[in-house]
C-alpha cells in the first residue's frame, strides 16, 4: 500500500460523503420524539471510518455534513460540521485498528467499536459542538448544551444499535469461505 | 433527482454567475465569517444591505428558492424559541442591564435586552441566507472541485467533493430501490413499528446499500487509476476552471474588506456586541 | 512485424487464491489487429485484460511469472500510469467509470491528470467528442444519457490520450441489442480512423462478430484453448465444449445436419456461403416437423387496464397500458431503457400509485392493497442480488419475508426449508451468503420471494451479464418453477431468453405498449425490433437467405429443436 491517501481513499471519501448526504438529507426515521430523527448517516460514518481510517472518516463527516447544510439553503453551521468530522476522526482512530476487513469480528472488537462510538458522540455533541457554538456563535450555553445532550443521546443510540449491528453484518459478509460443507 | 439540483443550481446570465467559482467561494467564506463574529447591529444591517443587493444582481427569483427560505425561517423561529426557553436572561447577561417590558411567568420576563439579542441573532440569519443561497444556486457544481483546489485544498479532497456530488443521485436511486424491495418483505421504517425494531430494520436497508457502494468504490478507483488520477503529486489542471477577471478580484477584496470592518468594529466595541443600553 | 503485445510463458496467481488464474500463456498480438478474447466466466479472460492495462499486479496484487511486453514496456515491472499511456481501457460498468459531473469533464479527466493547459484540453476534448458523436452533449450529466451514450463518453475518455491499444472489458454486458450493435460499429470505425490495436473481451460472440475481427482467442481454465480466425473456430466444436454460445444460425445449420466448414465463411450470416444442397437440407429439416401444438388457454391471472402513470405532471412514463397475463405463462417485457418497463413492475408491486387505470389479480382490483399485501401474491426480484440481500445467513434471508406474519418458528422453518429444496439451496441452508456464487445469490433472492407463496414473480433482467452456463442455469431453474405453476414475468434485453424461454413478449416504447405477440414474431418484425432497441435474430436472416418464406415458423422450429436438445442434455 502507498501512503494513507490512495486513490481508493479519495473515492471512499467521495462515496462515503454521498451516502452521508443521502441518509442525512432524505431518510428520516422518526425517533418518537417530535422533530428528532434517527441519524442513520452516523452508522455509515462509523463503518467507513473503521474501514478507511480517521482521515477518511473526518473528511466524510465534514464534506457530507457541509453538503447537507448547503442543500437546505442556509449557511453551513460550522460548529456542528466540525463535530461530525470529529466523530469520524475519533471512531477512525479507535476502530481502524480492529481490522474489520479481515472478517473475524470477535466480541472484544464489537465492544471496542461500541465504546469508541459512545465516546466519540458524547465528546462531539456534549463537548465540541456546544463549545464551538458558544465560541463561534455566542449562543446561550444552557441551550446549546441541552441541544447537544439530545443529539448525543440520539446519535449514541443510533451508533450503538444500528452501527454495531451494521458492522457485525458487514464483517460476517466478508468472512472467508473456510471449510464449508453442504449438508 | 439531477446532480445539478442536488444543490439547486440555477444557471443564467448575471454578474454573480459570471464570477469564478473561486471568487464566490472566497467571498462566501469571508462573508459568513464576517457575519458570524459580529453581533453589532449596525454592522449586521450594513451586511444585510450588501447581501440583498447581491441577491438582486443574481437575477434569481425568490420563488425559485422558496423552499430553502421557508426551511430557514422555520429553523430560525425554532431557534429563537429555544433560546428564550433555555435562557431568557441571555440579553441581560450580555448587556449588563435589565429593562423588563412584560412579566410572563416564573423566571420568564421579556426584557428589552433579550429582545435586542434576538433581533441580532435573527439579523445574522437574514444576512447569511441570501449569500448562502446564491453560493449554491449561482455556482456550477462542476467548479467546486477546482475552486477548492485553487484556495489551497489538496486536489484529491477537491475531487472527493466532486465525486460526492456526482454519485449522490445514483446512491439516492439505489436507496429507493432497495427500500421498496425490502418493504415488500415487511421491512418497515415508519411509525407502525417500535423504535428498536425500526432501527434493526434499517440495517436491512443499509447493508445492501453499503455493499453495493463498496463495489462501486472498487470500480471507480480502477477507472480513475487507469486514467491517471494522482499521476502528479501536487498538481492537476481543471477543465471547468475559469480564468480570474477583474470582477473576481473585486469580489474577493470586498469580502476581505467586510471581514476587516467586522473585526475592526470588534476592536472598537471591545467585544462582539455593541451595547446601546449603556 | 514485431508484436505490440507479447505474453511469454506468462502465469499469474492472485494473492488470495490457491491456484494460478493464468497458466503459461503464450500469445502475440500485432499492431492494428482486432482481437476477440472469449471465454466463460472465471476462465481468466478478464485477468488477461487486467494484465495488459496494469491493474494486475499493481491494484490486484499477486504472483507473476514469465514476461509480458506491451508496446515495448515490460508491463509487470512498470506501473498503471505508465501503461495507461499505451493502453486505454473501457470497463464494463458505464456508471462506475463515468466519474465527471458532465460529459466534457469526464472526457477531459485523463488530460486534467496530465496537467494539460486548459485551452489545449478544451480543443482535444471537443475533437474527441466529435469522433464518437457526442459533441452535442458536452454539458450533459450522466443520468441524462442513455447507456450507449455513456459508453461513447468512456471511449472518448481514453481516446484523448494517444493510446496504441484499445481494450474493452465486456463492453456489451449492460447494453440492449441495438446499442450493442452500434457499439461494435463504433469500435470498428474508431479502429479504422486511429489505426489502433483493438482487444475486445466478451462472451457474446455473435454480437461482436457483427463486424470483422481478425482472431478469436478462446480462454478456458486459465489457458488458451484456441487462437484462430473466426471462420475456423466456428467450424469446430470448441465453443460449445467451453460453454460459449455459438451464433444461432450456426447452431441451426448443425441441427439441420449441415457440416459447417471454414470455407463457408460462417463468421457472419451475410457472408455465409451455402450450396444448394445445403439449403435444401435446411429446408427439409424445417419441413420435417409439424408446428408445435398450441398450449391450452389458462384462466387470466393478472390484468392491467388502461394504466397511466407519470413521476411528474409534465411527462407520462406509461400511457394507457392494457394487457392480460394467463396463469402459468412465462412472458418477457422488452423495450429500450426508459420505455416504461421498470415503471410497470413498480406499479404492479404497488411501489408507485397509478394516476389512472387499474391492476387486477384473479379479477380483484389491487388498488386498496398495501405493498406488503401485494408482495404475498406478486414477488419482485431485483436485477442485482447484492441490492436485495440484507442478512448474512441464507436461512435468515429467506425467512425474512414471512416473519411478522404470525407464524410459529416451526412453521417458518418448514416453509423456508421447503422453499430452499425447490431452489436447490437446501444443502447450503446454514452457509453464509458471502460464500455463494453470483448465480446462487440470485437463487437466494428468488427463494426469498418465493417463500411468501406468490402466484406471479417479476424479475428484472434475470440474466444480465451472465455467461452461457450461468444463463442456462438460472433460466432452467425459472422454467422449473414455471412448470410448477408460478407465472413468470421478466424484464429483459436478452433476445436468446425471449426466444428460448418465453412464449410471449410485451414490447414497450416511450410509455406505450407497442406489441404483444409471440417472441418469434416480435424478433422477425423489423419495425418492432427497431423501436424496441432489439436486433433481428440471425435465424431470420438465415431463413431469408435459404428462401424459407415463413421466418417465424422457421424460428419456432429452431426453438423446438433447441428445447429438445437441452431437455436431453446433449
Amino acid at each position: 500500500m502507498k501512503k494513507s491517501f490512495s486513490i481508493k481513499t479519495v473515492v471512499a471519501i467521495g462515496i462515503g460523503a454521498a451516502l452521508f448526504f443521502v441518509l442525512g438529507r432524505f431518510v428520516a426515521i422518526p425517533s418518537g420524539i417530535p422533530n428528532t430523527n434517527i441519524s442513520l448517516q452516523y452508522a455509515v460514518l462509523g463503518l467507513f471510518a473503521a474501514i478507511y481510517g480517521p482521515i477518511a472518516g473526518g473528511l466524510i463527516g465534514f464534506i457530507g455534513h457541509t453538503l447537507i447544510d448547503l442543500s437546505w439553503g442556509g449557511s453551513p453551521w460550522w460548529s456542528w460540521i466540525i463535530a461530525s468530522a470529529f466523530v469520524g476522526v475519533v471512531v477512525g482512530l479507535f476502530a481502524n485498528r480492529l481490522k474489520v476487513n479481515e472478517g473475524e469480528f470477535k466480541l472484544k472488537s464489537i465492544i471496542t467499536y461500541g465504546v469508541a462510538n459512545v465516546i466519540a458522540h458524547a465528546a462531539a455533541w456534549i463537548g465540541v459542538a456546544p463549545l464551538l457554538d458558544i465560541w463561534m456563535y455566542a449562543e446561550p450555553s444552557d441551550k446549546v448544551f441541552a441541544q447537544g445532550a439530545v443529539a448525543a443521546a440520539a446519535n449514541v443510540l443510533t451508533a450503538v444499535v444500528v452501527g454495531v449491528l451494521l458492522i457485525i453484518a458487514y464483517t460476517k459478509t466478508i468472512a472467508k469461505k473456510g471449510s464449508l460443507d453442504a449438508e | 433527482m439531477a446532480a445539478k439540483t442536488v444543490l439547486n443550481y440555477l444557471p443564467r446570465k448575471s454578474v454573480v454567475h459570471d464570477l469564478t467559482g473561486t471568487a464566490k467561494l472566497v467571498f462566501f467564506l469571508l462573508f459568513t465569517f464576517a457575519s458570524m463574529i459580529t453581533y453589532d447591529t449596525r454592522v449586521l444591517a450594513g451586511l444585510l444591505v450588501i447581501s440583498l443587493g447581491i441577491f438582486r444582481l443574481s437575477h434569481i427569483k425568490i420563488s425559485e428558492v422558496k423552499f430553502m427560505m421557508v426551511f430557514m425561517l422555520i429553523f430560525l423561529a425554532l431557534n429563537n424559541v429555544f433560546i428564550f426557553l433555555f435562557n431568557p436572561n441571555q440579553g441581560t447577561e450580555i448587556y449588563g442591564t435589565r429593562h423588563v417590558l412584560v412579566h410572563l411567568f416564573w423566571r420568564y420576563d421579556v426584557t428589552a435586552e433579550q429582545l435586542f439579542y434576538h433581533l441580532n441573532i435573527s439579523l445574522k440569519y437574514f444576512v447569511t441566507l441570501p449569500v448562502a443561497i446564491l453560493f449554491i444556486s449561482a455556482t456550477n457544481p462542476s467548479e467546486f472541485a477546482a475552486s477548492l483546489n485553487s484556495i489551497g485544498v489538496s486536489y484529491r479532497i477537491g475531487y472527493a467533493v466532486s465525486l460526492a456530488l456526482r454519485y449522490i443521485p445514483d446512491i439516492q436511486r439505489d436507496y429507493h430501490a432497495i427500500s421498496q424491495a425490502q418493504q415488500a418483505r415487511g421491512v418497515e421504517l415508519g411509525k407502525k413499528e417500535k423504535l428498536l425494531r425500526r432501527m434493526k430494520n434499517s440495517v436491512g436497508i443499509l447493508l445492501p446499500l453499503i455493499m453495493s457502494s463498496l463495489q462501486r468504490i472498487d470500480t471507480i478507483s480502477s477507472a480513475m487509476e487507469l486514467r491517471g488520477f494522482g499521476k502528479n503529486k501536487k498538481k492537476r489542471t481543471w477543465y471547468m476552471k475559469r480564468p480570474m477577471q477583474r470582477s473576481d478580484y473585486i469580489a474577493m477584496a470586498l469580502g476581505a474588506l467586510l471581514l476587516a470592518i467586522s473585526l475592526g468594529m470588534m476592536a472598537v466595541n471591545g467585544g462582539r456586541f455593541n451595547n446601546p443600553f449603556l | 512485424m514485431e508484436p505490440i503485445i507479447s505474453f511469454r510463458d506468462f502465469s499469474f496467481q492472485y494473492r488470495a487464491q490457491k491456484r494460478p488464474t493464468l497458466k503459461n500463456i503464450n500469445l502475440d498480438i500485432y499492431p492494428g489487429e482486432r482481437i476477440l478474447i472469449a471465454g466463460p466466466s472465471g476462465s481468466g479472460k478478464s485477468t488477461i485484460g487486467s494484465c495488459i492495462n496494469g491493474l494486475i499486479p499493481f491494484s490486484y496484487p499477486g504472483e507473476v511469472s514469465g514476461t509480458l511486453t506491451v508496446d515495448g514496456v515490460d508491463a509487470p515491472h512498470s506501473s498503471v500510469f505508465e501503461l495507461s499511456a499505451h493502453v486505454g481501457t473501457v470497463l464494463q460498468d458505464p456508471d462506475g467509470q463515468f466519474i465527471g459531473l458532465t460529459v466534457a469533464e469526464d472526457i477531459a479527466f485523463a488530460l486534467e491528470n496530465s496537467c494539460m493547459p486548459q485551452e489545449e484540453m478544451i480543443e482535444i476534448t471537443r475533437r474527441t467528442a466529435g469522433l464518437v458523436n457526442i459533441e452535442d452533449h458536452l454539458g450533459y450529466a450522466p443520468h441524462e444519457l442513455s447507456g450507449g451514450q455513456k459508453q461513447r463518453v468512456s471511449l472518448a475518455g481514453i481516446l484523448v490520450d494517444d493510446v496504441k491499444v484499445l481494450l474493452f472489458d465486456e463492453p456489451l454486458a449492460n447494453l440492449d441489442p441495438a446499442t450493442g450493435k452500434q457499439t461494435i460499429e463504433l469500435i470498428d470505425s474508431i479502429q479504422q480512423q486511429t489505426d489502433t490495436t483493438v482487444i475486445i473481451i466478451e462472451h457474446r460472440l455473435e454480437d461482436v462478430l457483427w463486424r470483422n475481427v481478425d482472431r478469436i482467442i478462446l480462454v478456458a481454465d486459465g489457458q488458451i484453448a484456441a487462437d484462430m480466425k473466426p471462420d475456423e473456430l466456428l467450424a469446430t466444436s470448441l465453443l460449445e465444449q467451453h460453454g460459449i454460445r455459438e451464433p444461432l444460425y450456426v447452431t441451426a445449420l448443425r441441427y439441420a445436419g449441415v457440416q459447417v466448414t471454414a470455407d463457408m465463411q460462417p463468421r457472419h450470416p451475410d457472408c455465409l456461403q451455402l450450396t444448394e444442397a445445403q439449403q435444401a437440407k435446411l429446408q427439409a429439416w424445417f419441413r420435417s416437423c409439424p408446428a408445435p401444438e398450441k398450449k391450452q388457454e389458462q384462466p387470466v391471472c393478472l390484468e392491467v387496464r388502461n394504466l397511466s402513470f407519470g413521476y411528474t405532471n409534465e411527462r407520462r412514463n406509461l400511457q394507457d397500458i392494457s394487457f392480460t397475463i394467463r396463469k402459468g405463462e412465462m412472458t418477457a417485457i422488452a423495450g429500450r431503457n426508459g420505455a416504461g418497463k421498470s415503471t410497470l413492475s413498480k406499479l404492479i408491486c404497488g411501489f408507485e400509485v397509478p394516476q389512472e387505470g387499474s391492476i387486477l389479480l384473479d379479477g380483484r382490483d389491487l388498488k386498496e392493497d398495501t405493498i406488503r399485501q401485494r408482495a404475498a401474491r406478486i414477488g419482485y426480484v431485483m436485477q442485482n442480488p447484492n441490492q436485495m440481500i440484507s442478512k448474512t445467513m441464507i436461512f435468515d434471508e429467506v425467512a425474512l419475508g414471512i416473519r411478522g406474519m404470525g407464524l410459529t418458528e416451526a412453521e417458518i422453518r418448514e416453509r423456508v426449508e421447503a422453499t430452499l429444496k425447490v431452489c436447490g439451496l437446501y444443502p447450503f441452508r446454514n452457509w453464509p451468503i458471502s460464500a455463494l456464487s453470483f448465480g446462487q445469490k440470485k437463487r437466494v433472492t428468488i427463494a426469498s420471494v418465493l417463500v411468501m407463496g406468490p402466484d406471479i414473480i417479476i424479475l428484472d433482467e434475470p440474466t444480465a451479464g451472465q455467461d452461457f452456463r450461468h444463463y442456462t442455469e438460472i433460466m432452467e431453474f425459472l422454467r422449473g418453477l414455471n412448470e410448477q405453476g408460478v407465472t413468470v414475468l421478466m424484464i429483459t434485453h436478452d433476445m436468446h431468453l425471449m426466444l428460448e424461454y418465453t412464449d410471449r413478449t410485451l414490447v414497450f416504447n416511450d410509455g406505450h405498449l407497442i406489441a404483444d405477440a409471440s417472441s418469434a414474431e416480435i424478433l422477425c418484425s423489423p419495425d418492432i425490433v427497431q423501436q424496441a432497441a432489439l436486433k433481428e435474430t440471425s435465424l431470420f436472416t438465415l431463413a431469408n437467405r435459404c428462401g424459407i418464406g415463413e421466418p417465424v415458423a422457421f424460428v419456432n422450429r429452431f426453438i423446438e429443436a433447441d428445447r429438445e436438445v437441452r431437455a436431453h442434455g446433449c
